[in-house]
């Protein structure tokens, strides 16, 4: 087989030179009766052609998204990736490295972690950032569990405008923990009172903006409130593009900020691998979870890299520590650190506004169509559209018709009354072209 | 003051600094031929550079509200041959199993084909929505369909859940299955065995969900005691979390008996499947009596580990587990895949606990993962376990006399754990050890991992090693014992001399830590006139 390199003469050799008549002598320890004398009932090895037609013919039934006039997002962006990411990222030395643990021999990955580190800081407007989490959803998760540590209480205050998948891996973190979550009603509209929710029980604030319908939300006020009553506020987003363009949360007073990355660097993937993105401020950090990479020198006093503070990482301090994560997004944090470094402040503040204004001009197209809602005043790149009828099926037609229209909230709302509703992405990639067929299948289909 | 800013390390004309030894010639960059020092992006990039062409925008009037960003973050840009040239040159400072080999202990550190790259770069996967029609992604449900049933036949076991996004957030959603169909049963059980050899993923993630450790005491010959784990079972006892082959090599020779022990006081076997790739095609851990085991594609299955991370951490469940998989889970309807996304869409019999993660898990990695099956076939994944476990016991073999062996009752497995105990006397550590290795062009075995034995040494050669490969690694590891027990302390005491990096200085990184890039202040006059 091509990727075994020892030969029959090799295993000979070896079971003589280790003393043993045969491989199964090594497994001697296992059950007599459970080890297996034939084959597991599976198809046999085959060649990189057959792999490649077996699965090409699996890639051949999904619908691409470059393919397609597309906007679906709510969570996830469709975004131009410059082909020097993936280039990179493909590197042996960065691809087939293991997590950092001999700092002298893993130089290049802990530099690109402390730049992605400053970079993911700077512009959240926090003062540390980790070096990130699974994704998004989970990042949030574990920010509830800092929040929680910090303020020794254990409500969440969670906003009807986080993303419901989100939302559902806090209650399901938070039952598991046997914590308590206090889930605000979905809201389309951006209108909720947060406020009223928030006592002096309340460990945090979850507040995701853009909301994940697409309301821009002002958390300055939320976190006055939240820091009145002893809490912490958690900002969430999901389109990290946006902090292009709006004002970071950090700079509204948000204690813990995460989000997800993928935007930046990393392709759709059918939603995963992906980058959580976690900052806090300086004097939470010894609650953080999550790997961080900090400066030192060397014996020579040359300025390097290692892993610190793993002190509150599960290796160290096991059940005491502050999270389980160990593997984490390491390749991820490549891709958006190099596609971040390659935008640099002018590139992201160009892509934002494009997006941006692909967005507008979407908003207005869908706006126009007879009988069609949309229902955000402000927004990124992201609202909310009503429709009349199943917005499912509006999507499913949509589809029909060659268009990947979005995203009906039903999917991942059952049941709430939010059938009409259908969040829309707009970014870069999309052409005056595919704004009018959208606008015309949409006049079509409803 | 050394080049710490990628500078010259001294003024134009100047003559090195007396006393600078002879051996280690300097240069006039700091740069030692092809190992070239890298300044941070901060420190060569420029705020209004940007590599990325994009269009000029038409100046519509925005719609953010009140919320537009005030000021612009502080982000330096570098055009396209800069930052090709900056992380091309930071990979140069990297150990990588393609340069290398890499015998990481539990890690796991075999070759990645790139196949399972390019198949995973298809647009018919990397270029598709999780929320995107399902109607418009058959083929991406028959890739999570199809790698769970390879698992679940590799496993023997009977569902599983696709969704965690690594080991241990597999291990959680484990953990979460068995504390769910505790409550199921009106039950509250709070304890959960974990011996003291096991990863520090397992006591944690028991922690997260509110549940209290008990260790297991290791026996002498490094494996659990059926009788040890009996005498702290009781009712409130909801799991035992067992890593089997464990995480000292060795293959746990009475785990049936404890899976039996375990479930007869009404309690749970989870187990770690990190060291899976010892046994695929070999044993099966649902004939062993598991209820739960995550999978680590990114170690068994072969996708590339990327400097820590992604990795993917499927969790086979036995029946009893489950009805209560997470969402979203496949459920196949007369053969046809159907993605199951919330509590709606469940049938009678399925009560899932909740979610781990928005959408449906790495599905880049199950692509990878799926490829790497394929390829291999039954028959090559059981020839790579095989010869996993060949190449340990080789390296063991060839280092036994030298090195101590905790455990040499048992064979090892698809690795070989190592203390210190050869180094007793030479006032070398397990580190300086390790270090020594990486000048001779190797990156260091596992240390200190497991707890259990004084200054561990766990070797993982995997299979993907030649045998010319694995006689020069013993040779070398024969040399430096012999050289230690020699007495030739500073070839260890000094190590690494020749990698990019000196020792680096932990404790300072620890006491005053620096985790992001500051402005250097401004020269003030006074030090200007130093
Ligand atoms: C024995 C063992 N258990 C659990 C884990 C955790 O897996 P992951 O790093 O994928 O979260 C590891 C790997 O680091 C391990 O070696």
């Amino acid at each position: 087989m091509r990727y075994h390199p020892l030969t029959a003469t090799d295993r000979a050799e070896m079971l003589a030179r280790i003393g043993v008549p045969a491989i199964d002598a090594l497994f001697a320890d296992v059950p007599a009766d459970k080890l297996l004398t034939d084959l597991i009932d599976l198809p046999r090895m085959r060649g990189e052609l057959e792999v490649e037609r077996l699965m090409g013919r699996m890639a051949a039934k999904n619908v691409p998204a470059s393919s397609v006039p597309f906007f679906v997002g709510a969570g996830a962006y469709k975004h131009h990736v410059p082909a020097t990411v993936d280039h990179l990222i493909q590197r042996s030395e960065f691809l087939t490295s293991y997590t950092p643990y001999q700092p002298e021999i893993t130089q290049g990955t802990l530099q690109y972690l402390f730049e992605f580190q400053t970079q993911v800081a700077e512009l959240t407007g926090m003062e540390v950032a980790n070096a990130s989490m699974y994704d998004g959803s989970t990042a949030t998760g574990e920010a509830v569990l800092m929040a929680h540590r910090l303020t020794r209480r254990n409500k969440a205050v969670v906003s009807g405008g986080l993303h419901p998948q989100y939302r559902a891996v806090v209650e399901t973190l938070s039952d598991m923990a046997e914590d308590r979550v206090q889930a605000l009603p979905p809201d389309p509209l951006g209108t909720e009172d947060i406020l009223a929710a928030i006592d002096r029980d309340t460990s945090c604030v979850v507040v995701q903006s853009p909301s994940f319908y697409g309301h821009l939300i002002d958390l300055a006020p939320i976190a006055e409130k939240a820091h009145a009553c002893g809490a912490l506020l958690i900002a969430v987003f999901t389109e990290v593009v946006s902090l292009g363009l709006i004002e970071p949360p950090g700079r509204q007073g948000a204690d813990i900020v995460v989000g997800e990355g993928q935007s930046i660097g990393n392709a759709l993937g059918f939603g995963g691998p992906y980058v959580g993105l976690m900052a806090t401020r300086q004097k939470f950090l010894r609650q953080m979870p999550g790997r961080l990479c900090g400066e030192t020198v060397d014996a020579e006093n040359r300025r390097g890299f290692v892993l610190t503070l793993s002190t509150r990482e599960q290796h160290i301090r096991r059940d005491k520590a502050t999270s389980n994560i160990c593997t984490n997004s390491g390749l991820c944090c490549l891709a958006f650190t190099i596609h971040m470094t390659l935008l640099g402040s002018a590139g992201l503040e160009r892509l934002a506004r494009l997006n941006h204004e692909a967005a507008i001009k979407l908003a207005d197209a869908l706006g126009r169509v007879p009988g069609v809602q949309v229902l955000n005043d402000g927004f990124f790149n992201e609202f909310t559209l009503r429709v009349p009828g199943d917005a499912a099926a509006v999507i499913e037609r949509l589809a029909e018709r060659g268009i990947l229209g979005g995203l009906a909230v039903s999917r991942l709302e059952p049941g709430r009354g939010l059938d009409d509703l259908i969040v829309v992405a707009a970014t870069e990639v999309n052409t005056d072209e595919d704004r009018a067929a959208y606008a015309e299948a949409l006049a079509a289909v409803i | 003051m050394l080049n710490d800013q990628g500078r010259p390390t001294r003024p134009e004309g100047a003559a090195p600094a007396e006393g600078t030894p002879a051996a280690t010639p300097w240069t006039f960059t700091g740069n030692r031929a092809l190992r070239v020092e890298e300044p941070l992006i901060f420190e060569i990039g420029r705020a209004e550079t940007t590599g990325v062409d994009l269009p000029a925008p038409d100046g519509l009037a925005p719609r953010l509200g009140r919320l537009a960003r005030k000021a612009a973050p502080d982000l330096p840009g570098l055009t396209e041959p800069e930052a090709m040239r900056h992380y091309v040159r930071l990979s140069r400072s990297n150990y990588s199993i393609d340069t290398g080999l890499y015998p990481l202990g539990s890690c796991t550190m075999k070759h990645n084909p790139r196949l399972n790259e390019k198949m995973a770069r298809l647009p018919g996967f990397s270029d598709v929505h999780p929320l995107q029609p399902v109607s418009t992604v058959p083929g991406a449900l028959d890739v999570i369909a199809d790698l769970g049933g390879w698992l679940c036949r590799l496993t023997g076991m009977d569902a599983v859940a696709m969704s965690p996004k690594a080991g241990a957030h597999g291990e959680l959603c484990g953990m979460m299955a068995i504390k769910a169909a505790i409550r199921a049963r009106g039950e509250t059980r709070n304890v959960v065995l974990v011996p003291e050899s096991a990863h520090g993923t397992n006591p944690a993630t028991a922690a997260l969900i509110g549940m209290t450790v008990r260790d297991v005491p290791a026996r002498a010959d490094g494996t659990v005691d059926v009788e040890a784990v009996k005498a702290l079972l009781g009712p409130d006892v909801a799991a035992i979390m067992l890593t089997n082959p464990n995480t000292c090599g060795i293959f746990e020779p009475e785990v049936a008996a404890i899976a039996e022990a375990v479930h007869a006081a009404g309690a749970y076997f989870y187990a770690d499947g990190a060291n899976f790739n010892a046994i695929v095609g070999k044993v099966r851990p649902g004939d062993l009596g598991v209820d739960a085991m995550h999978i680590n594609l990114h170690k068994t299955f072969s996708t590339p580990h990327g400097g820590g991370g992604p990795g993917a951490g499927p969790v086979v469940l036995s029946s009893r587990l489950a009805p209560f998989a997470p969402l979203p889970f496949i459920r196949l309807d007369a053969g046809r895949p159907v993605l199951v996304e919330t509590e709606a869409g469940t049938a009678p019999g399925e009560t899932p606990f909740g979610r781990m993660t928005a959408f449906h898990g790495q599905m880049g990695m199950f692509t990878r993962a799926l490829a790497y099956m394929l390829s291999h076939g039954t028959d090559g994944l059981r020839q790579a376990s095989e010869d996993a476990v060949l190449a340990a016991n080789y390296v063991r073999a060839g280092l036994a006399d030298l090195m101590t062996l905790p455990f040499p009752d048992h064979p090892s497995m698809h690795e070989v754990l190592f203390d210190d105990g050869f180094l007793k006397e030479t006032g070398i550590t397990t580190l300086d050890f390790a270090k020594a290795m990486i000048d001779e062009g190797y990156h260091p075995m596992t240390m200190y991992f497991p707890l259990v034995v004084h200054g561990a040494m766990l070797i993982e050669p995997t299979e993907s090693e030649s045998k010319a490969s694995l006689d020069l690694f013993v040779a070398t590891l024969r040399d430096l014992v012999l050289s230690a027990k020699r007495g030739e302390t500073e070839r260890f005491t000094q190590a690494p001399r020749f990698a990019p990096r000196r020792r680096l200085d932990e404790t300072r990184a620890a006491r005053s830590p620096k985790l992001r890039w500051e402005k250097p202040k401004p020269w003030t006059a006074a030090e200007a006139a130093e």
